[in-house]
């Protein structure tokens, strides 16, 4: 089953993905939207390695377990990043990216 | 011998100076005067001790008592600290502690119920102690570093009151003047050391095979003349010798016993005591400089006696005749040999200082006393005041009559070897000696006839005899400045170590006791009563009198010099290159510098999304850039 897909069929669809993750990142104003978006962008890279460790080093596991500790890490990044919207929120009743600009010149 | 203990005749002082410095706020206004005068008390005492037991022995040499590496530069040449106790430096400890002891004693009354007692004792300390260490160093360094000491503590007690605008300047003017000659004593010790690769007069003053000739001569003179000529620079900006004098007539600002201690007997003979201690460096490698010695103590004692004639400040004559009696003792230097006979000048130096020490300071301290009574420095506002201060009149009588040189006051001893050390050399130089001597006896009976007898005046409160604690003092100085000239000085101290036997010269004796009383019986006639014949005189002089009167213009000279070529020439130049080139270019790069953070600051926007899409496209451009690269 795995032999046909070729290889750059994988990367072009992670590619993509990651791609519309940065896009998102870059035009979303919404917080939560952009938080989605890195999201988006994290699994692009799991799949990566994942698709790597079965197609180039198969019998071995690393790309695997990278792949859990981003989740894991992901996941702990996802709460930190919404307990910093829900404060800013209390601060300034929005979370619009660009209401957030007191940190400038 | 064990000469330890000397430390702490320094060092005692020191301590004084630290907890009335320091502790003045936590203890009680009296105690600091105790505290400073106590202090010098014990020195005074170990001092007296140091001298008997030093000249009770036979050898005369020099003892180190105690000595400490400072700064090591390399193996030969370093700079230590340390007590080098010699006939000079006995002497002067002696003169030192004296005179210091009884103006620390005046001073608690003098100075009773003054703001700043306290600081006034702690400032007389740090002079106390800046000059015991002058006198006991054992190398050039240590003497300048304490020489620098004594001029700070100069200023201080200068512009002590510093709510006066002339004390304050005076303290500069005191200040900038001796520090400026005081760079010439640093570019000769340089010199000295550069060549000899030592500071320590242990080896400077045995000067045999020091190497000087080796050095190349500069502008016709060796280079070993030239570092004595700068040496003599700083003693003579010290002990105001003309053209450096300017400073001391003003340093009377000070409060008068400070006046005594300083200006008068110790801190200005440090010149005559600094050429003193190189004295065989000046005689064995500069006879040059020791003739520039000679010339200068001969003008500045004829010049500065004839100022003091005109003058109708009562501590400026005083200064003026400090200055007189000071290039005595600088001639005296300058005209004597090294050893035996010829070494006359170097020991009759030394012993008019002794003695001037005492019958100053006790001058000084009279002009306390007066000025403390009719609350006046100008002499026309005085006059009849035996009537009211009898003690003060009968002591201050005893140094006029010292300093005039009439016997058998000590004065007349010392003056005598003096003029007979001038006698054995140009007979210019005999003759300015002489004419001094009979000008100084005029001007001070022109001073005491003038405040002591003359008609009453009206004062606003009637004058009072000083308090014991003023007058007793006084009276100390006044049996030393009757009774030092007995001292059979030259058995202690000679060029060369060697007693000299020390008898009056009758024929040059004679002729200056007959000077002094020419003197006397000048003023006597001029200022006995209000005869008019000194206005008479004065106007027969004419322009001359004038001159005198304003001191030369040397004042003036110098701010000429000063202001309009030193100032208008080279400063104002100066000035303007500072303020319009290098200034200008700084502003340029401060300018240019903030119009380009002006141009990136708006980079920082606080805008998230504008930062994460720089940094995505510099990720891109990044990777582009290597991928092409590698191919």
């Amino acid at each position: 089953m795995v032999e046909q897909v070729p290889l750059h069929h994988a990367l072009i669809a992670t590619t993509l993905m990651f791609f519309i993750g940065v896009y998102g990142f870059l035009t979303r104003k919404n917080l939560i939207t952009m938080l989605i978006s890195i999201e988006i962008m994290l699994n692009a890279v799991n799949l990566n390695f994942v698709f790597f460790n079965i197609y180039l080093f198969p019998g071995t596991l690393e790309g695997h377990f990278f792949s859990l500790f981003i989740i894991a890490i992901a996941a702990a990044e996802a709460a930190v990043a919404i307990a910093i919207f829900i404060s800013l929120y209390r601060n300034i009743r929005s979370i619009d990216v660009e209401d957030a600009n007191t940190m400038k010149h | 011998m064990d000469f330890s203990y000397t430390i702490w005749i320094a060092i005692l002082p020191f301590l004084a100076f630290a907890i009335n410095g320091l502790g003045s706020e936590k203890l009680p206004q009296k105690t600091s005067g105790w505290i400073a005068t106590v202090a010098i008390g014990i020195s005074a005492f170990l001092s007296y001790k140091t001298a008997i037991q030093y000249f009770s022995s036979p050898s005369r040499g020099g003892i180190i008592a105690f000595k400490t590496t400072w700064l090591r530069f390399n193996g030969t040449l370093h700079i230590d600290l340390g007590i080098l106790l010699d006939p000079i430096s006995v002497m002067m400890l002696v003169v030192i502690t004296t005179v210091s002891l009884m103006v620390f004693v005046y001073s608690m009354g003098y100075m009773k119920n003054e703001r700043g007692y306290d600081r006034y004792f702690s400032f007389l300390s740090l002079f106390s102690f800046s000059m015991l260490g002058l006198v006991v160093a054992t190398n050039l360094f240590q003497m300048y570093m304490f020489w620098e000491l004594v001029g700070i503590s100069s200023y201080l007690l200068i512009g002590f009151y510093y709510d006066k605008p002339s004390a304050v300047a005076a303290s500069k003017k005191a200040f900038i003047v001796t520090r400026f000659a005081d760079l010439g004593f640093l570019i000769g010790i340089l010199l000295v050391s550069s060549l000899t690769g030592t500071f320590d007069f242990g080896v400077l003053t045995r000067p045999e095979g020091l190497g000087f000739a080796s050095a190349a001569p500069f502008l016709g003179l060796s280079t070993i003349t030239w570092a004595l000529l700068l040496i003599f620079m700083g003693g003579a900006g010290k002990s105001a010798m003309f053209p450096l004098h300017i400073w001391l007539p003003d340093a009377m600002e000070g409060p008068t016993p400070v006046s005594a201690l300083i200006h008068a007997a110790t801190m200005v003979v440090a010149g005559v005591f600094l050429v003193a201690r190189l004295f065989p460096l000046y005689t064995a490698y500069a006879p040059g400089a020791l003739e520039v010695v000679a010339f200068v103590g001969a003008f500045t004692t004829l010049f500065a006696a004839v100022i003091a004639c005109t003058q109708y400040d009562i501590k400026r004559i005083l200064a003026f005749s400090t200055i007189s009696q000071i290039g005595y003792m600088i001639l005296a230097l300058g005209v004597s040999g090294h050893g035996g006979e010829a070494g006359l000048g170097y020991m009759a130096s030394l012993f008019h200082l002794f003695t001037h020490a005492f019958f100053k300071a006790l001058l000084f301290l009279g002009a306390g006393a007066i000025i403390h009574a009719v609350h006046t420095n100008d002499i026309r506002e005085m006059g009849n005041l035996r009537k009211h201060q009898p003690i003060t009149h009968v002591l201050f009588l005893i140094a006029c009559l010292a300093i005039s040189g009439i016997p058998p006051f000590a004065g007349f001893f010392s003056k005598d070897e003096v003029l007979s050390a001038t006698a054995a050399s140009h007979p210019v130089y005999f003759a300015i000696a002489m004419g001094a001597a009979a000008l100084t006896a005029f001007y001070m009976f022109r001073l005491y006839f003038i405040v002591f007898w003359g008609e009453e005046r009206a004062y606003p409160n009637a004058p009072k005899e000083a308090p014991f604690i003023m007058l007793g003092p006084m009276m100390v100085l006044a049996v030393g400045s009757a009774f030092a000239g007995f001292i059979p000085f030259g058995h202690f101290i000679s060029s060369d170590g060697v007693p000299l036997a020390t008898h009056i010269h009758w024929p040059v004796a004679i002729t200056s006791m007959a000077m002094a009383l020419v003197g006397t019986a000048t003023a006597w006639r001029f200022y006995k009563s209000q005869s008019g014949s000194s206005e008479k005189a004065a106007k027969a002089l004419g322009s001359f009198h004038t001159s005198a009167a304003n001191k030369f213009y040397i004042d003036e000279a110098y701010i000429i010099i000063t202001k309009g070529v030193i100032f208008k020439m080279v400063s104002k130049p100066l000035a303007w290159i500072d303020r319009n080139v290098i200034d200008t270019f700084m502003d340029l790069l401060a300018a240019i510098t903030h119009w380009a953070s002006r141009q990136v600051r708006e980079f920082q926007s606080g805008q998230l999304q504008k930062y994460a899409f720089i940094f995505i496209a510099g990720v891109i451009i990044i990777v582009l850039s290597f991928i092409y690269a590698a191919r």
